[in-house]
C-alpha cells in the first residue's frame, strides 16, 4: 500500500484559500492529503506552529499566502517569508528535512495553480515518506 | 471557563454538491463520537429555512453553546450562520465552519476517502468550536461623504447618482477633462437612425448634459489633473490624499478667445488625436470637452523647458483677462471619506507586437484612431482623408488583442458593434467604398446591437469569416496594402483599421495596492464574486464601476456605476458600521520591546508606560487584524481575537491526531 501523507495546510483568507475554494468550484480533482486550517494573513501563522505539526506527526506543512505585493495587509507576506526562510534553516539544524514545508503564494484567481501546488507537495511528501520526527518536540 | 461546553454538529448535503461524494450520515455519525458535542443532524440543505430552524431548535433545546456546520466554505455562508445563531440569542462568534464541499466535495472523486477527510474536517472545527469565545462587534461612525476614481462615463453617473441621494462626494480625474474615453468617440452604438445627420448619438449631445450635471451638483466636489496618492483608514472612515497638478489657466476667467494658442511658439503632435495633428503648447483640448478651458501643458512650454519664453511669455501677455498663471504649484489636499467607487477605466490594446499587421503603417490605425478620425470634433472635422487619401477600399479586422490563446483570453464585448458602427460610417460618408470586415464571430448580444449589425449587413458592408487560429496577415509593397486570408482573395486595402481590444489600465497594480484589491486573471480588478458579488471587492467600502472590472459598453458601465452608487450609498446612509472583530491585543506578559510595533503596517500599535513599565497598546479601531504581530512577538503577550494561538493549536492537533 502506499504511504498516504498526513499534510496540513495554512492558507490566508483572502488569496489562497479563496483560490482553494475557486479550485473547488471548478471540480479540479485534488489529493485528500491536505486539510487547510484558515488565517486572516499569512503572517499570523507562528513558526512555532509549523514546529508543533511537525512533531505532532504531521507529515509536511505548506503556508500559503498572496503574492509578494497583493498581500491584504500590506506587507503581512514580507515577514511570512523572511520568518520561512529562517525556519527552513532552524529545522535543517535540528535535523527536521526542511523540504516538509513548502511556502508559497495564491492569488485568489489561481485555483490552477493551487490545484498544482497541492498535487506537487502531495506527491513530494509522499516520496519522502512517514515523518520521522513525531513526538520529538516536547 | 465554569460553562460546561456543548457543541451541535450540523452536517449539510447541499443536495448531491456534497451528498454524491461525502458520506454525510457517515460524518455525523462520527461527529458524534467527539468531544464536547452533545447534538448532531445532517439536513439536505442546511442554509435553507427548515435548515436553519434546526439550528435554532438545537440551541433551545439541547442548551448548545457552539454551533458548527459542516457545509459549504465559510465566505460563502458563514454571515448566514452567524445571523441564524445570534437570532436563537447565541453569541455569532460561538460559531464555526467546515468547509466540506469546496474544500471536500468538489474536489474528490474517491467517495471512501472523500468521507474521511470531511470527519477530519469536521474534527478540526469542532476542536476549534470548544475554545470559541464571545466577541462584541466593534461600531464606528461614518464620514458621510464618498470618494470616486475617475472621471470617465462610469465615474461621473456614480458621482452624480451619491450626490443626488444628499452625499457629498470627491471626483478624482487624471485627466483635464470629464468623460474619459467616451469623451473622445465620433459616436456612441447602437446608432438609433442609421442616417449620418445628427440624432443625438455622438458625444457632445450625449455626454455635455451629464457634464453639466456634474458641474452644476453643488455636492461635487471635481478634482481635474489629480490623481489619488494614498488611502488610510477602513470602511466609513477612509482619508485621502490628491495630489492636483497645474493647468496654469484659471477656468473661471478663461473666455475661450484662443489668442494664447495663437501666440505660443511651441508645436508638439498631438496625444489625444494620435498624433494625427499637432497642438501648441496652450491649448484646446478638444471643442467637445467640458470643462470647456484651455490648459497648458508645461512638457512642451518653452517658458518651462527653457526657449523662447522663458523671461517673457507670450501668452501671459496675450491673454486680456489674466487668466493665465505660471506660477500655479501643484496642490495635495487630504479628504475624509466614508466610501470609495473605483471607475478608473481601461487601456486600448497597442497592437505595435503583432508584426504581421504592420501597425506602423500611417493607413493601417487601431478603432480609436478611426474614432477621431470619423469624429466632427477630430483633426480632419469628420472626412474621412488619411494620409493624404481618401480611402475607397477599407478592411476591418476583428479580435486584435482580444480572445487570443497567449495573450488576451477574453472578449472585449464592445468591438464587433463599434466595428459594425465604423463600417457603417465608411459607407455613409464614402457610399462606393468597398468595406471589407474580417470576423470570426459577430458576437451582437446588447438591446438594439443584432439589428444594428443587421442593417450595417443591408447598406452593403462585406463580412467575411476568418477563423480565429488563422494567421491573417496585412501585407507592405511600396505603399500597397494588402490584408491576407484563408479562403478569401485577397484585399487590396487603402485603409487598414484595427478592432483593438480593451486592456487594463497600465497602472492598475498601482490602484490595487492603494486599495488592497485584487486583480483577475485577466488583469482586470476582482469583485468579491463574479455572480453574486459583481461591484463589490474584498475590502469592505470600496465598489467597482465601469470598465476597470471588465470590459463592457457604455450602457452596461452606467447600470453598474448605478449599482455601485447605490452600494456605497448603504455605508453613507448608515450612522455606525460594525467593524470585523479579529483584532490584536497585548496582556501583561508584554516585555514593551516594541517588535510588534514595528511589523504593524497600520500603525496600530504603540509602546504605552502602564504600572511604572513599557507595554504594547492596540487602538482596535485601526487593527485590520492580519495577525503579524502575534507571530513577532517574542514574550506571546501578543493575541489575536478569534484566533488565538489555543484555537489554531488545536486544529493543528487535530491534523496530528488524525493521520491519513
Amino acid at each position: 500500500m502506499t504511504f498516504e501523507p498526513n499534510i496540513l495546510a495554512f492558507c490566508c483568507n483572502w488569496c489562497s484559500y479563496a483560490a482553494a475554494d475557486l479550485a473547488g468550484i471548478g471540480r479540479m480533482d485534488q489529493p485528500t492529503n491536505i486539510k487547510i486550517v484558515r488565517v486572516m494573513c499569512s503572517g499570523r501563522v507562528k513558526p512555532e506552529f509549523v514546529i508543533k505539526a511537525l512533531s505532532d506527526g504531521v507529515d509536511g506543512v505548506l503556508i500559503l499566502g498572496c503574492h509578494i505585493g497583493d498581500c491584504h495587509y500590506v506587507t503581512g507576506n514580507h515577514r511570512t517569508l523572511k520568518r520561512f526562510q529562517v525556519l527552513e534553516r532552524l529545522l535543517e539544524h535540528i535535523g527536521i528535512d526542511p523540504r516538509r514545508i513548502r511556502l508559497d503564494w495564491a492569488s485568489a484567481a489561481e485555483a490552477e495553480p493551487f490545484s498544482n501546488m497541492i498535487r506537487e507537495f502531495t506527491e513530494q511528501i509522499r516520496e519522502l515518506g512517514p515523518n520521522p520526527y513525531a513526538g520529538s518536540y516536547a | 471557563m465554569s460553562e460546561k461546553i456543548r457543541i451541535g454538529v450540523f452536517v449539510c448535503h447541499c443536495g448531491l454538491n456534497i451528498g454524491a461524494t461525502v458520506d454525510c450520515a457517515a460524518v455525523a455519525e462520527h461527529a458524534k463520537k467527539l468531544p464536547h458535542v452533545v447534538y448532531v443532524e445532517h439536513n439536505m440543505y442546511t442554509c435553507s429555512e427548515p435548515g436553519q430552524l434546526q439550528i435554532k431548535n438545537g440551541i433551545r433545546d439541547h442548551d448548545l453553546n457552539r454551533v458548527v456546520v459542516a457545509s459549504c466554505s465559510p465566505r460563502m455562508h458563514e454571515p448566514t450562520f452567524r445571523a441564524t445563531v445570534a437570532d436563537a440569542g447565541l453569541n455569532p462568534f460561538l460559531f464555526e465552519m467546515a468547509n466540506i464541499r469546496e474544500h471536500c466535495s468538489w474536489i474528490h472523486k474517491d467517495k471512501e476517502a472523500g468521507t474521511e477527510k470531511a470527519k477530519m474536517l469536521v474534527e478540526l472545527s469542532v476542536a476549534r468550536a470548544a475554545l470559541l469565545e464571545p466577541l462584541d462587534s466593534r461600531e464606528v461612525g461614518v464620514t458621510n461623504t464618498a470618494l470616486v476614481i475617475g472621471a470617465g462615463v462610469s465615474g461621473m453617473r456614480a458621482a452624480t447618482d451619491i450626490a443626488d441621494r444628499g452625499y457629498d462626494v470627491h471626483l478624482v480625474e487624471r485627466e483635464l477633462f470629464m468623460g474619459g474615453k467616451a469623451a473622445w468617440f465620433s459616436k456612441m452604438f447602437p446608432l438609433r437612425k442609421c442616417e449620418e445627420t445628427c440624432v443625438g448619438d455622438c458625444p457632445h449631445c450625449l455626454l455635455v448634459p451629464e457634464f453639466e450635471e456634474v458641474l452644476d451638483n453643488p455636492r461635487i466636489t471635481l478634482h481635474l489633473n489629480s490623481e489619488v496618492t494614498n488611502i488610510d483608514g477602513y470602511v466609513g472612515n477612509f482619508k485621502a490624499t490628491i495630489r492636483t497638478q497645474p493647468i496654469y489657466v484659471d477656468r473661471d476667467k478663461c473666455t475661450y478667445c484662443g489668442e494664447c494658442t495663437n501666440v505660443c511658439p511651441a508645436s508638439v503632435p498631438d496625444e489625444r488625436n494620435y498624433g494625427m495633428q499637432t497642438r501648441k503648447a496652450i491649448y484646446l483640448p478638444s471643442t467637445g470637452i467640458v470643462p470647456r478651458s484651455y490648459v497648458l501643458d508645461d512638457s512642451a512650454c518653452s517658458h518651462f523647458v527653457g526657449g523662447k519664453c522663458a523671461k517673457k511669455p507670450l501668452c501671459v501677455k496675450a491673454c486680456k483677462f489674466g487668466a493665465i498663471d505660471l506660477k500655479e504649484k501643484e496642490r495635495t489636499q487630504e479628504v475624509d471619506i466614508g466610501t470609495i467607487v473605483v471607475a478608473t477605466g481601461f487601456d486600448n490594446y497597442d497592437p505595435t507586437e503583432k508584426k504581421e499587421l504592420h501597425y506602423q503603417h500611417p493607413r493601417v490605425i487601431t478603432a480609436p484612431e478611426f474614432e477621431r478620425l470619423s469624429a466632427y470634433t477630430g483633426p480632419t472635422d469628420g472626412k474621412l482623408v488619411i494620409d493624404g487619401i481618401e480611402p475607397k477600399r477599407v478592411a476591418f479586422i476583428s479580435c486584435v488583442g482580444s480572445r487570443e490563446k497567449d495573450g488576451n483570453e477574453y472578449c472585449s464585448r464592445v468591438c464587433c458593434i463599434f466595428t459594425a458602427k465604423q463600417a457603417h460610417s465608411v459607407l455613409r460618408k464614402l457610399p462606393d467604398a468597398h468595406v471589407a470586415v474580417y470576423y470570426t464571430d459577430v458576437r451582437a448580444f446588447g438591446k438594439g446591437h443584432e439589428e444594428f449589425y443587421q442593417k450595417v449587413l443591408d447598406e452593403g458592408a462585406d463580412y467575411r469569416l476568418r477563423e480565429l487560429e488563422d494567421p491573417l496577415k496585412v501585407t507592405i509593397n511600396n505603399d500597397n496594402i494588402k490584408v491576407r486570408c484563408k479562403g478569401h482573395k485577397d484585399f487590396k486595402a487603402d485603409l487598414v483599421v484595427l478592432a483593438t481590444g480593451l486592456v487594463p489600465q497600465h497602472d492598475s497594480p498601482e490602484i490595487c495596492r492603494l486599495l488592497n484589491l485584487s486583480l483577475s486573471g485577466d488583469g482586470f480588478f476582482m469583485e468579491a464574486h463574479p455572480k453574486l458579488r459583481p461591484i463589490d471587492t474584498f475590502t469592505d467600502g470600496v465598489f467597482l464601476a465601469g470598465c476597470c472590472q471588465g470590459p463592457k459598453d457604455i450602457a452596461d458601465s452606467m447600470a453598474q456605476a448605478s449599482g455601485a452608487a447605490a452600494r456605497a450609498c448603504g455605508i453613507l446612509s448608515k450612522m455606525a458600521l460594525t467593524l470585523g472583530v479579529e483584532t490584536a491585543f497585548s496582556d501583561e506578559t508584554c516585555i514593551g520591546c516594541g517588535t510588534c510595533v514595528e511589523v504593524c503596517q497600520f500603525g496600530a500599535i504603540t509602546l504605552e508606560e502602564i504600572d511604572g513599565e513599557l507595554r504594547a497598546v492596540v487602538n482596535e479601531a485601526l487593527c485590520k487584524g492580519c495577525g503579524t504581530c502575534i507571530a513577532a512577538c517574542p514574550s506571546g503577550a501578543m493575541q489575536q481575537r478569534h484566533y488565538t494561538d489555543e484555537q489554531i493549536l488545536a486544529m493543528i492537533e487535530a491534523v496530528a491526531g488524525g493521520g491519513a
